[in-house]
């Protein structure tokens, strides 16, 4: 390889990684400030000039997760001393806790509603994708782009019938609502990746099967599926990840009962001013799945972000 | 493949009849596989399409259930396309997508291509930076008013360390003039990844020999460039600015969260304007008209895009 | 004062346990209040404790920050949701709220149950109990009062070099404002003065774009200098009251103030910023609502006598200040409502509002108030009395978001974005709310 033309020289290999690094080390500060910002106390986070060297303390966590009254000393007292660790900071700010927030409940909605569109997306996609792929099925394109189109309506414009057709059945702010609503908008995407990994089995496969006697749903389920294992798994991390980080429809279609985080970790606010480490906390928490689920995906990354129009 | 106990009960089943008693027709099948799809786009994006359609003829209000509903024609259409506020969130809409798009493609390609040099741990590099598209847009918009904070963000003073500007002297989602600017830099900061991603892909398909063959025949490196590289990276990257594109025009929780449409409406983006007709005022007949209006852009435009593509990419 | 309320209040709740009808008869219910949250919200969870152990109902607590709080709401009462059976609404729901059959009308439970409207101020009664107003409707008993106020620096106010300096540049003494000019001075005096070290800045005032912000602050302005909703003699007739030559005044100033006396970036704050803000040590002064003065009281930067209080300065035209607070309803879409009702007839009770003021939350009873020791019961509450004295709301019409929008749009425009003239969005406001009118059939 070291005579191929095409391979860029040392100097260059050089100079593009360290531009590369550069751009990499701006572009994380952000995520670093939000991560750091969690470990500060409210104090620190709103300091003017802005601290970049800071005592870490967890009290931003700890009021993500409890409700807090301002407590008068007389209740203090009467309160006794404080029994953990995390009483003890929060009374530190002169409260006691009065009860968990609800951080843990939004996150939960989140964990079920994500999982569970996943879930029946994968089953009703890759059952339409295998369709797709291997049958001659009636107006093929028209369907498939019908498919595809449905991804392109701002959420806003497709709220407001949604909206009134959740209300009218009872859908509105349920967690099966939202499952239902994730999976159709997911449901494009899911199809078109999952056909383009079918399409990439070989049909002999199928034939063999058939052939040896398999009925075609076997053949499916015996031969396709565990085939299409790896790529049914990276189109559900982004399906996932779509239905995690949500906002739009969420902030419009939930509230009490079926809210998820996005929408949710924004308006987390403490005594009065807004708690900036606790909505840092909150904003953490929620990004570790993501950044692992990244990490996962990295080979398909990008048949994913493109609909399967690019595959590397 | 294994065999299981499964396998084998077929496999000593004959065949054809094993298809009449267990197997449906591949016609059957393929209806079954399909159908439940079809019915739940049916039921959640069509069904309410038609319903808008229909709404968007009427003065319908949610929040009035004691009205009656009346027909008004095409009053709602012809009220937001003479509507000043409207075409201002358009022109704002247009502002933020061509910048977005601009400096995306510019930062994207200039990326990719430099980690096409396959210097070592560019792998490693590539996922990093890949991190902020893959975060909830709602959570990086909010987050992003605390950077852009005069006295107590990060962006500020950033910008004050490289220009010796004063930190507290500017605020760029306060300022008329600096707030289109903020909610364009947080979108390229969170989206430029997406693109270098695409543009690193045409570069990858590029066969060596091609490069190899212009270097036989003394071609200078920029002539390869302009002759070799960028037409063959051209579709990758229009297919890029195609999903920016309709992702952008549809641009709401970002933004939302990091400006909140203002200072004045200078940052309110049609969605913006069109969550305020139809959540705030609950004016659901005229939203729906919106709506509407909306679709046809997004589809009239990307379906021109798309012929414009696919002559790009034939050639 | 409130050491002997206090002891009251424990003999009172026992009392009230043993007339709690559902007690009674041990149908326990859990019930579900929805309100913002902040920090009277944590009160009332406190308060609700006693309710709790009277009745044997359950409490549950919805609260929605401040900027969703409207939208978030309005959607739930608008798609006929049963998640709140209890709803501590904002003011100028109550429009609304009745004429949409959101709220259930209290009169027959109140003259049942011994409560009269008599027992409230009279402000908070019009502001937040009656539909339409002025007439003896009720869809809410008046559950927290609130009103526009100013805080300000007390330790720097108290400085001798910047007395002496204020003195020889404005002629007068640093000292609480009379007026809003002279609350102006103040702001541009302190305006990126070096206090300790630090760049300090004058005034955080309202200029939130999302909700509801602005308009709750220029409103301070433009009722001292003229400005008015509607002809007093033929509703709904706006021009030449809304846009007056004092309105425009009004709104001059409050974009002079803006301009002149406020921290850079402060072009979207509401009550969290404005707070962040001042705690810092960040400005003089603050426009806010009453319900952040006891967290004030007990902040440790600024907190212990380092603050003091005032009502909004008067203008030529007279001193008014904008009408916050909330009344409790009952959601008619609740199928809890007579446990609900039981909440509202404990809340009512004298002994449970002087309560309600002891945790933070301001009673709007007038036994409470009228108490000889109530003025001095707390830095704050002679500021409190004599705001409340003075207040004026926005519309509380059915097509309130419709009206609020369209100002928080103008207001905003002209004050932070500084497009066109006072006059100009004035005068479109006449013409955005002349058309929410009309299709209201008002006009």
């Amino acid at each position: 390889m070291s005579f191929s033309v095409t391979e860029p020289s040392p100097k260059t290999k050089w100079f593009a990684g360290v531009m590369v690094v550069g751009y990499a080390i701006v572009t994380l500060l952000p995520l670093i400030w939000i991560i750091a910002t969690g470990f500060k106390s409210p104090a620190d986070a709103i300091s003017y000039p802005p601290k970049v060297i800071f005592e870490p303390t967890l009290e931003g966590y700890v009021n993500l997760f409890t409700e807090r009254t301002r407590a008068t000393p007389e209740m203090l007292e009467a309160a006794g001393p404080p029994e953990t660790w995390y009483q003890e900071i929060v009374r530190g700010q002169d409260m006691v806790i009065s009860g968990p927030s609800r951080y843990g409940a939004r996150f939960l909605n989140s964990v079920i509603i994500g999982f569970g569109s996943t879930a029946l997306c994968m089953i009703l996609g890759t059952a339409a994708a295998y369709a797709f792929s291997r049958f001659r099925v009636p107006l093929k394109d028209d369907l498939l782009f019908f498919i595809l189109s449905t991804r392109m309506m701002p959420p806003i414009a497709v709220a407001i019938p949604i909206f009134l057709m959740f209300r009218q059945i009872g859908l509105n702010d349920t967690h099966l609502g939202m499952i239902l609503l994730y999976t159709a908008v997911n449901l494009s995407l899911s199809v078109w990746l999952l056909k383009g990994f079918i399409d990439e089995i070989p049909i002999e496969y199928e034939e063999a099967a058939l052939i040896d006697g398999y009925t075609r749903f076997q053949a499916f389920y015996k031969v396709v599926l565990p085939q299409a294992a790896t790529g049914i798994a990276s189109t559900a991390i982004f399906c996932l990840i779509f239905a995690w980080n949500e906002y739009a429809f969420a902030v419009l279609l939930t509230s009490g009962t079926a809210q998820t985080a996005p929408p949710f970790i924004p308006t987390i606010i403490g005594v009065g001013g807004k708690d900036w480490p606790a909505v840092a906390a909150g904003a953490t928490i929620f990004l570790v799945p993501v950044m692992i689920f990244t990490i996962l995906l990295r080979k398909h990354l990008l048949r994913g972000i493109t609909f399967g129009a690019v595959r590397k | 493949m294994t065999t299981s106990p499964i396998d084998r009960v077929a496999r000593a089943t004959p065949a054809a009849a094993a298809r009449r008693i267990r197997g449906l027709s591949d016609r059957t099948i393929a209806w079954i596989f399909v159908a439940p799809s079809i019915f739940l786009l049916l039921a959640v994006n069509i069904f309410p399409l038609i319903w808008t359609i229909r709404l968007s003829f009427t003065d319908f209000r949610v929040n009035r259930p004691n009205n009656d509903m009346e027909w008004v024609g095409l009053r709602n259409y012809q009220r937001i396309l003479t509507d000043d506020d409207v075409w201002q969130t358009m022109q704002a809409t247009a502002h933020f997508l061509i910048w977005t798009i601009l400096l995306q493609v510019l930062i994207g390609f200039f990326l990719a291509f430099l980690i096409n040099k396959k210097f070592r741990g560019n792998d490693l590099w590539t996922t990093i930076i890949v991190f902020p598209m893959m975060l909830s847009p709602a959570v990086v918009g909010n987050f992003w008013t605390f950077l852009y904070q005069p006295q107590i963000g990060l962006f500020n003073y950033v910008v004050a360390f490289f220009t010796g500007a004063d930190p507290a002297g500017f605020s760029m989602i306060g300022d008329v003039h600096l707030a289109p600017w903020a909610i364009v830099i947080a979108d390229t900061w969170m989206w430029t990844p997406f693109v270098m991603l695409i543009c690193l892909a045409g570069l990858r398909s590029i066969p060596d020999s091609i490069y190899e063959a212009a270097e036989c025949d003394r071609a200078s490196k920029l002539r390869q460039f302009f002759t070799i590289t960028m037409p063959m990276v051209l579709p990758f990257l229009m297919l890029a600015v195609l999903f920016r594109g309709i992702e952008n025009f549809k641009m709401f929780d970002l933004v939302v969260q990091l400006t909140g449409g203002g200072p004045g409406n200078t940052t309110t983006l049609t969605s913006i304007d069109l969550k305020r007709e139809a959540f705030e005022k609950w004016r659901t007949g005229y939203s729906s008209a919106y709506a509407v209006i909306l679709f046809v852009t997004v589809f009239g435009l990307a379906s021109i895009y798309v012929k414009a593509l696919n002559k790009v990419k034939d050639r | 004062m409130n050491r002997i309320l206090l002891a009251g209040v424990a003999g009172g709740a026992l009392m009230a346990a043993a007339t709690m009808p559902a007690a009674a008869d041990g149908h326990a219910t859990d019930l579900t209040l929805c309100w913002a949250a902040w920090d009277p919200a944590n009160a009332l969870i406190e308060l609700s404790k006693d309710f709790e152990a009277a009745s044997g109902h359950t409490m549950n607590f919805e609260f929605v920050p401040w900027p969703n709080f409207a939208d978030r709401m309005l959607n739930e009462l608008n798609s006929g949701g049963q998640l709140c059976d209890l709803m501590i609404g904002d003011s100028q729901w109550i429009g609304g709220g009745a004429e949409n059959g959101h709220y259930v009308k209290l009169n027959d439970f109140f003259d049942a149950n011994g409560i009269t409207m008599d027992d409230f101020i009279p402000a908070t009664v019009t502001g937040y109990a009656e539909w339409p107003k002025g007439t003896p409707n009720y869809y809410a008993l008046p559950a927290f009062g609130d009103v526009v106020g100013w805080t300000y620096r007390k330790d720097w106010f108290e400085r001798p070099e910047l007395q002496a300096e204020f003195q020889s540049t404005y002629g007068r003494p640093l000292d609480v404002p009379a007026t809003l000019e002279e609350l102006r001075d103040i702001a541009t005096f302190f305006q990126g003065r070096d206090i300790d070290g630090t760049t300090v800045y004058g005034a955080a005032i309202y200029t939130e774009r999302g909700s509801e912000g602005i308009t709750m602050g220029v409103t301070n302005a433009l009722y001292n200098y003229g400005f008015l909703y509607e002809d007093p003699d033929q509703p709904y007739v706006l021009d030449g009251f809304v846009n007056s030559a004092g309105a425009v005044a009004g709104l001059e100033f409050y974009k002079s103030l803006y301009d002149a006396g406020t921290p850079p970036g402060s072009s979207n704050w509401y009550m969290g910023e404005n707070i962040d803000a001042y705690k810092s040590g960040q400005v003089a002064l603050q426009m806010n609502f009453a319900f952040i003065w006891p967290g004030v009281e007990a902040d440790p930067n600024v907190g212990g006598g380092k603050s003091g209080y005032f009502p909004n300065p008067a203008g030529p035209a007279g001193q008014f200040a904008q009408l916050g607070g909330q009344g409790i309803s009952v959601v008619s879409y609740s199928d809890k409502q007579d446990a609900a009702l039981e909440y509202i007839q404990w809340f009512a009770q004298p002994e449970i509002q002087a309560k309600w003021w002891e945790l933070g939350g301001y009673s709007a009873l007038k036994a409470v108030v009228e108490d000889p020791g109530f003025a001095t019961s707390q830095p704050y509450a002679q500021t409190f009395l004599d705001s409340m004295a003075i207040v004026k709301d926005f519309w509380a019409e059915p097509a309130y978001a419709d009206l609020l929008i369209a100002m928080q749009d103008r207001m905003h425009a002209y004050v932070i974005a500084g497009e066109g003239t006072a006059q100009e969005a004035l005068d479109k406001l006449v013409e955005d709310w002349t058309e929410v009118f009309e299709d209201e059939g008002k006009l």
